[in-house]
């Protein structure tokens, strides 16, 4: 059995370590295996795990390296998927029971970019239903755990992955941000997280939640190896009619760069609330002191529309959601409820039974904003006030390049803390919301711990297209404060 | 702003889903919580705001309409509910 300390090397290493023949991929993979089988009862990051066809890819790579050949630039590494990713043949959930036999037909075009890099994927992590939530606790097949502290939630709702990469039960993976999806895991948990740009990466295969705000990306625990995996998904897909056509920069370059002469904007409403714990301060104006003193200048700017920016984003996106929920109606796939005598009652009771009460709650509201007589003042008016919130980043970046917050407005809570009350949920998005209104990138990234040893990360914000400059902010974070990259278990 | 049991009911019709007379009413003060909280953009004035639809302005990309075949026929009905040879069977759609 196979034992290596995987969980002190990051993907870039691990990578390297295959190529470069000091390990198999059979080897590599199997001690990934060993640490899901051992913690993840504790954690529950996978609601599918793959040891044998991990083991089957993991052999193919070696075979394939014996002959002098490599998919890619991840050949042979361990990496998992947010369970909202097409797998073909493999089940893909959204977390939901309505899909929890659900086998897709194809691979999303994330899996196939993936896979065509030579990655040996470990398994479908856990996440909110349907990536509806903050913390993971939606899921049909149960919450994930913080491994940072078993008794607190991961964030969410890409919180398997955070928690899966945070525990070294996978290299990185690939989770899914439409208000903060894939950046609040990765700050509650300790690793990095990217929402990159609108139709910077394929939503091919991502079963859909906001099609306007749906965005996949990457979490590590490294800022290279984010950057590294962003480059391996980004790119031009005509599967995706909102899918980009403009080249994939080298982003791993980006993260080595100086920040010398770079302009961080400091927007002041985010720092005003009364809902921003004194410690996530605390650790925000540490990461901005490591790009102060690496030779960055600070400006102040405003986004004055950023109060209303939940507001818009809980009409827009459960309007969406609405819409594209109307999907599962159990005549194709999925669960289908039994003994109904007609066709609208068997719709009506395969979706009372396959919903959670989370997403039933926000097929009602975006119905509801969406339906007659209502729409102008719901949907309509939201979609104004998205029209001034992104006015607010166009006025900002004429001023700074990069824009530094906080990602979470406080760090982990604990599970059932948050459940009982919605809008208490919907407030820990807060800072994260705004990003997806507008289309831009951002990136959370370390910067610290609470004094009960929980991580804090910073978020930054770029303009469209400018993943680059997160990537080289946020490398001299991570260069200046040296944070613990996996979280200790065993609590 | 409260809204209604009969409200909650049309929305839930519309959308279909089927709702026990208790989720009902929990849902009906959950959801007018929750428009009280939206309704703060009231304060905004938006009559010479430009709506926005797509976050990235790409326009309409075509190509030729060209058939690709799936191929895997199978793969698909496989996960039909009920099925009967190439169909997906349903209920009756024609109520009494």
């Amino acid at each position: 059995m196979a034992n290596l300390p995987v969980q002190e090397w990051t993907l870039l290493e691990a990578a390297r370590k295959v190529r470069e023949k000091e390990i198999s991929s059979r080897e590599l993979t199997a001690t990934i295996l060993a640490r899901i089988e051992a913690l993840d009862p504790k954690i529950h990051a996978y609601i599918t795990v793959l040891p044998e066809a991990a083991a089957a890819q993991a052999a193919a790579c070696d075979e394939e390296q014996a002959k002098g050949a490599l998919r890619g630039p991840f050949h042979g590494v361990p990496i998992g998927l947010k369970d909202i990713f097409c797998t073909r043949g493999v089940r893909t959930t959204c977390g939901s029971r309505i899909l929890r036999d659900f086998l897709p037909p194809y691979d999303a075009c994330v899996t196939e970019k993936v896979l065509a890099a030579g990655a040996v994927v470990t398994g479908k992590h856990n996440m909110d239903e349907f990536a509806m939530g903050s913390s993971t606790e939606t899921s049909f097949f149960g919450a994930t755990r913080n491994p940072w502290d078993v008794s607190r939630i991961p964030g969410g709702s890409s919180g398997g992955t955070a928690a899966a990469v945070a525990a070294a039960m996978c290299f990185a993976g690939v989770g899914t941000d439409t208000g903060g999806s894939i950046r609040q895991p990765a700050s509650l948990c300790g690793v990095v997280g990217v929402k990159p740009t609108y139709g910077r990466v394929s939503r091919y295969g991502m079963v859909a939640f906001a099609s306007s705000l749906d965005q996949g990306g990457p979490i590590a625990r490294t800022v290279a190896d984010a950057a590294a995996l962003l480059g391996v998904i980004a790119g031009y897909d005509r599967r995706d009619s909102t899918c980009v056509d403009i080249p994939v920069p080298d982003y791993h370059a980006a993260a080595e760069r100086p920040v010398k002469g770079l302009r961080v904007g400091l927007p002041k409403e985010y720092y005003e609330g009364g809902g921003l714990s004194s410690e996530v301060r605390a650790a925000v104006e540490k990461a901005l002191k490591a790009l102060t003193d690496q030779g960055a200048e600070v400006v102040d700017v405003s986004l004055p529309h950023t109060s209303f920016a939940l507001s818009t984003y809980y009409l827009i996106a459960p309007a969406e959601a609405s819409s594209n929920l109307a999907r599962y109606d159990g005549v194709r796939y999925g669960h289908r409820a039994e003994g109904a005598s007609g066709l609208i009652e068997m719709m009506s009771r395969t979706r009372a039974e396959g919903f959670g009460d989370e997403v039933k709650r926000r097929i009602m509201i975006g119905t509801y904003a969406l339906s007659a007589g209502y729409y102008d003042a719901f949907y309509g008016k939201a979609q104004k006030v998205r029209t001034l919130i992104r006015d607010d980043f166009t006025k900002a970046f004429e001023a700074a390049d990069v824009l530094l917050t906080p990602t979470a407005p406080t760090p982990a809570f604990r599970l059932g803390e948050k459940t009982g009350n919605p809008l208490t949920m919907y407030l820990s998005d807060i800072y994260t919301i705004p990003c997806n209104l507008a289309g831009i990138p951002g990136i959370s990234v370390p910067c610290g711990f609470s004094a009960e040893g929980l991580p804090i990360g910073a978020q930054l914000l770029a303009n469209s297209f400018r993943e680059e400059t997160l990537f080289t902010a946020a490398g001299a974070i991570e260069r200046a404060l040296p944070v613990r990259r996996v979280a200790p278990l065993g609590g | 702003m409260a809204i209604t049991r009969e409200e909650v009911l049309h929305v839930a019709r519309l959308a279909r889903l089927s709702l026990p007379e208790a989720e009902a009413e929990r849902l009906r003060g959950e959801l007018s919580a929750i428009l009280d909280y939206v309704k703060q953009l009231d304060r905004l004035d938006t009559r010479d705001v430009v709506p926005t639809s797509h976050a990235v302005e790409t326009g309409t990309p075509f190509r030729d309409d060209v058939v690709e075949p799936f191929g895997d026929r199978e793969a698909l009905l496989a996960n039909a509910p009920d099925r009967q040879n190439d169909c997906f069977r349903v209920p009756r759609i024609i109520e009494d």
